[in-house]
């Protein structure tokens, strides 16, 4: 037994340490924003978030930081890592490959304090393009399934995998200068429910997106789908809406 | 106008106006590329009636395309209602002062008043 446990003692590395960035602004108080640096211990498979939560519970408990599932599946965690939108939950230290993380709050997003931010602007323009079937009847009323054939499915259901986490929002150019600039995350939102079978609300759908603000305002940058962590690919949604809006239906 | 049909007509005037460039770009490099822009030249082109009608049409489909997309561009630049307003009307006003100035060009060198 103490042999084993010899033998298991020897196999775990000892903790490396890397130098965290935490981006510290609170609007009410502060002009700017500044970093607090905080030495983190480390493991192979510890995330960005762990090490956050390290800092909280040992180091300095007034950093504010918003997550919740801790499994890439809430959405809540979104921030950007060494420049770059990620989730923190679902980045380990070791993929960065790097001696220091920067976090910061999520760009295109207002700042509520250090890493969290307001989702406002998201869920209202999310809300905006009515995100749900829209149909007169429905299945309890019929008493009938919609049934769906799998290539009608294979339309829009890697579209239904987004789970609202900014991070594509914060990667679009438009949203960093188009203060009313729908979204990519609403707009591939839209792309979903337009392309689903099910739907009969095409129209007043599309009304709110063809707007001076709205699908045709995206440069086909295409960094929201390099960034989303659910292998959502919103750019190609707008695409195809937009091909839908102009006939090629 | 709804935002889908501004961008029709933005795609469409794009399309067409590659498309007549090339016609015009192919007939200057046919007919003597070097003496395009000397006096006779250019009246002469005025004056016969189809190459007239041609550059009317790439006139207007290049105002209307890029006044189009100068007002895309402005409106990323800064929001708000009396601002996008301005540049809308603006980027119109200009656009049909351009293709006014450019048509009067060609019509009054067509008739032969210059």
């Amino acid at each position: 037994m103490a042999m084993a446990q010899e033998e298991i003692s020897a196999h775990i590395s000892p903790a490396r340490t890397i130098l965290l960035r935490i981006s510290r602004y609170n609007p009410e108080h502060d002009g700017a924003s500044t970093f607090a640096e905080f030495t983190v211990p480390y493991e192979k498979w510890t995330t960005v978030l762990d090490a956050i939560l390290e800092v909280k519970k040992h180091l300095d408990h007034s950093v504010a930081v918003r997550y919740s599932c801790r499994q890439a599946t809430c959405g809540s965690c979104g921030m950007m890592i060494n420049g770059r939108p990620r989730l923190a939950c679902f980045t380990k230290i070791s993929e960065l490959d790097s001696e220091t993380i920067t976090v910061e709050p999520m760009n295109n997003f207002p700042v509520i304090r250090d890493l969290a931010v307001k989702f406002d602007r998201l869920f209202d323009a999310h809300r905006s393009i009515k995100p749900y079937l829209v149909r007169e009847d429905s299945e309890t009323d019929t008493g009938k399934e919609f049934l769906q054939s799998p290539g009608e499915v294979e339309q829009y259901i890697q579209f239904a995998n987004c789970i609202k986490c900014g991070l594509c929002n914060a990667a679009c150019p438009t949203m960093a200068t188009d203060s009313t600039f729908v979204g990519p995350q609403a707009l591939a939102q839209a792309y979903r429910y337009v392309a689903d079978s099910r739907d009969k609300g095409k129209d007043s759908r599309l009304r709110v997106i063809d707007d001076s603000h709205g699908i045709w305002r995206c440069h086909f940058a295409g960094s929201c789908s390099q960034v989303c962590p659910k292998g959502v690919d919103p750019a190609m949604g707008i695409q195809l809406l937009r091909g839908y809006m102009l006939g090629f239906r | 106008m709804r935002e889908s049909t501004i961008m029709k007509i933005h795609y469409g005037t794009a399309i067409a106006a590659v498309a007549l460039v090339a016609v015009h770009v192919l007939i200057r490099v046919t007919h003597g590329f070097a003496e395009s822009l000397e006096y006779e030249s250019v009246i002469a082109n005025y004056r016969y009636v189809p190459y007239a009608i041609m550059l009317e049409l790439i006139l207007v489909l290049l105002s209307v395309h890029g006044f189009n997309g100068l007002r895309v561009i402005l409106l990323e630049l800064r929001q708000g209602r009396l601002y996008e307003k301005s540049v809308s009307y603006g980027c119109m006003a200009a656009m049909i002062g351009l293709i006014a100035y450019g048509s009067r060009t060609i019509i009054v060198t067509n008739m032969g008043l210059v």
